[in-house]
């Protein structure tokens, strides 16, 4: 048993080794300007990741921008409005969105939320918020912002799950007081739930982080994968994850590999380090259960 | 005076602003209810409105038509899944379990918190550099093949099948276990014959669980399994994927393509909606009582 439990520990160092290891080459030829640069030619053999970076980041800010305030909504709805017979059904749909898989998401996306966002959004962002640069420019369909919208579908389930189970481990009594105290439910709401659970809801909202940036498959589908820097939202991008489902299999010569390594040694490195400060936060609340519903 | 009288006497009214807040902030959360819970219908809408329109019995039969050409299905990509789910639940699930019952029964130390930790932080590992992992290991120097693939996915089994054993593990009540040492029963026997076989239901809703979260999977699958157009059952070959051929067709330029890759999700997707539904039938019927 001890063997299987250090097995994770193993794989774990497995993974840092093998991936430490194939990056080496990349890393020598490029150094620190691998992250600075945003060249990516692999005819030339030179590589810079920057537009990479720039749109997983990019991408899964407007992301979290878009599920946290819905993530949240649903989980106070949840715990602390909803009738005790619809609680289970309601959290049992919100789970059933995480237990979709990517590729299907993609495919719904490229199908029916670009022709919708092409359709109605993209004419009345324009219209209201042209003028802002995030807004400005021709809609590709597949840009930016479809990934990020597909990504905060993609990432509520996360959220609201670890939020509920935050707020349900808010102790009674403590709303009861705020009540007897001549609040309304909203500020009991406000003042005896969410404020005791801030620190959980963050942890929750940086676990839906670290999914939003290693998400690939979705996001491949539909962010036009373009190896540029652009402002606008309706212009398409790339992401790391997307560059690496894209070009890893047909790569050829040893430093164009070690290049596509590398970008998933920095993409594993920051999800571990994003994890480990949403793991923290989280039992920090919970007080060492196990955070579950992260998919 | 009443008691109710006094009450209104000594608490003020709720001011209208209040109230009005309160409404709106309740109105607010039912609205994100509404526009959460909309995409999940769209999709389902959706996805059996095209699925069931393409799904037919040379959908589920044959193997793809060369490019361009009309009909063919994703037998062998059906066929591939499963074969690839095997080898990942082979290799994933005992050490998943074994991991479980170490972190349960003998993990209340810093080893064990420092497992925890880190089984927390792997289930959070982008599927890509499982992907990548797996590809450094097996595929260079070796070739794409259905082993490769199922690595990846165990790999990613792990962590989940271990936390939910742990759970489900420490559920089981500490007289059961003192009355099993109460009768010389030694410990390894014990977790085997009474924990683990009163928590049984539990460990298996957490394996089907992984299984459900690996079975869609397709990042891991693409330089690993990488896919393939034609039969293959040999562990050591590149090897056809549902979700990788959705992926292909739905980027293709193929209309016929595109109906396949529909009839293909809705396959995939009632194999996994139909492994969770059994999971929450397993745990309400479970005397876990928790749901």
């Amino acid at each position: 048993m001890t063997a299987c439990g250090l097995a994770v520990l193993a794989v774990l160092v497995l993974i840092v080794y093998e991936l430490v290891i194939r990056s080496g080459l990349s890393w020598h030829a490029f150094g620190f300007k691998f992250f600075a640069t945003s060249d990516w030619d692999p005819v030339s053999a030179v590589f810079g990741a920057l537009p990479f970076i720039y749109g997983t980041l990019v991408s899964s800010f407007f992301a979290l921008l878009i599920a946290v305030p819905l993530a949240i909504g649903v989980a106070v709805f949840t715990t602390e409005m909803c009738p005790k017979a619809f609680r289970g059904p309601l959290s049992f749909f919100v789970e059933l969105l995480a237990a979709i898989p990517s590729v299907i998401y993609g495919l719904w996306a490229i199908y029916v939320l670009i022709p919708l966002l092409s359709a109605y959004a993209q004419p009345i962002l324009t219209r209201t918020l042209g003028w802002t640069p995030l807004f400005s420019g021709p809609f590709f369909g597949y840009s930016m912002l479809a990934a990020a919208i597909i990504l905060a579908i993609m990432i509520i389930p996360i959220i609201s799950s670890i939020t509920r189970e935050v707020l349900m481990v808010v102790p009674q009594h403590q709303r009861e007081g705020v009540l007897a105290l001549g609040a309304t439910r909203w500020e009991m709401i406000r003042v005896g739930v969410l404020r005791n659970a801030r620190a959980g809801i963050l942890g929750g909202i940086i676990l839906g982080l670290g999914r939003a940036l290693g998400e690939t498959m979705a996001v491949t589908m539909v962010i036009g994968n373009r190896p540029e820097i652009a402002k606008s939202l309706f212009a398409p991008g790339y992401t790391m994850a997307s560059v690496l489902a894209n070009e890893f299999s047909e790569a050829t010569g040893d430093v164009y590999l070690s290049a596509l390594v590398e970008i998933g040694l920095a993409l594993f490195l920051v999800t571990i380090v994003v994890n480990a400060l949403a793991q923290l936060l989280v039992w920090s609340v919970t007080r060492g259960q196990p955070a579950r519903g992260q998919a | 005076m009443s008691t109710a009288a006094t009450i209104q006497a000594v608490v003020p009214p709720i001011s209208l602003r209040r109230r009005f807040t309160d409404r709106i902030m309740t109105g607010a959360a039912i609205l994100t209810v509404v526009i959460v819970l909309a995409p999940l219908v769209a999709i389902f809408a959706y996805l059996v409105y095209r699925g069931v329109g393409s799904l037919n019995w040379a959908f589920l039969t044959q193997i793809p038509k060369p490019v361009g050409e009309v009909g063919g299905g994703m037998a062998n990509a059906i066929v591939g899944s499963i074969l690839i789910l095997c080898i990942a639940s082979v290799i994933g699930v005992p050490f998943g379990v074994g991991a479980g019952i170490y972190l349960a029964e003998f993990g209340r130390n810093r080893l064990g918190s420092g497992i925890r930790f880190t089984a927390d932080v792997l289930n959070g590992v982008p599927s890509i550099v499982m992907g990548i992992v797996a590809w450094s290991i097996l595929v260079r120097g070796h070739g794409f093949s259905a082993l490769a693939g199922g690595v990846a996915l165990a790999i990613m089994m792990v962590p989940t099948v271990a936390r939910t054993t742990e759970e489900m593990l420490l559920l089981v009540p500490r007289a059961l276990r003192e009355a099993s040492y109460g009768l010389g029963v030694p410990l390894w026997r014990t977790t085997l014959s009474v924990t683990l076989r009163t928590a049984t239901s539990g460990v298996i809703t957490g394996i089907m669980l992984a299984f459900a979260r690996v079975a869609g999977e397709t990042a891991p699958l693409l330089f690993t399994a990488l896919g393939n157009d034609y039969w293959n059952l040999k562990v050591n070959q590149p090897t056809a994927a549902l979700s990788l051929q959705i992926y292909k067709y739905a980027l293709s330029p193929y209309d016929d393509w595109h109906r396949q890759a529909w009839a293909g999700a809705l396959v995939l997707i009632i194999l996994i909606v139909t492994a969770v539904g059994a999971v929450r039938y397993v745990v309400r019927r479970g005397s876990f009582g928790m749901a």
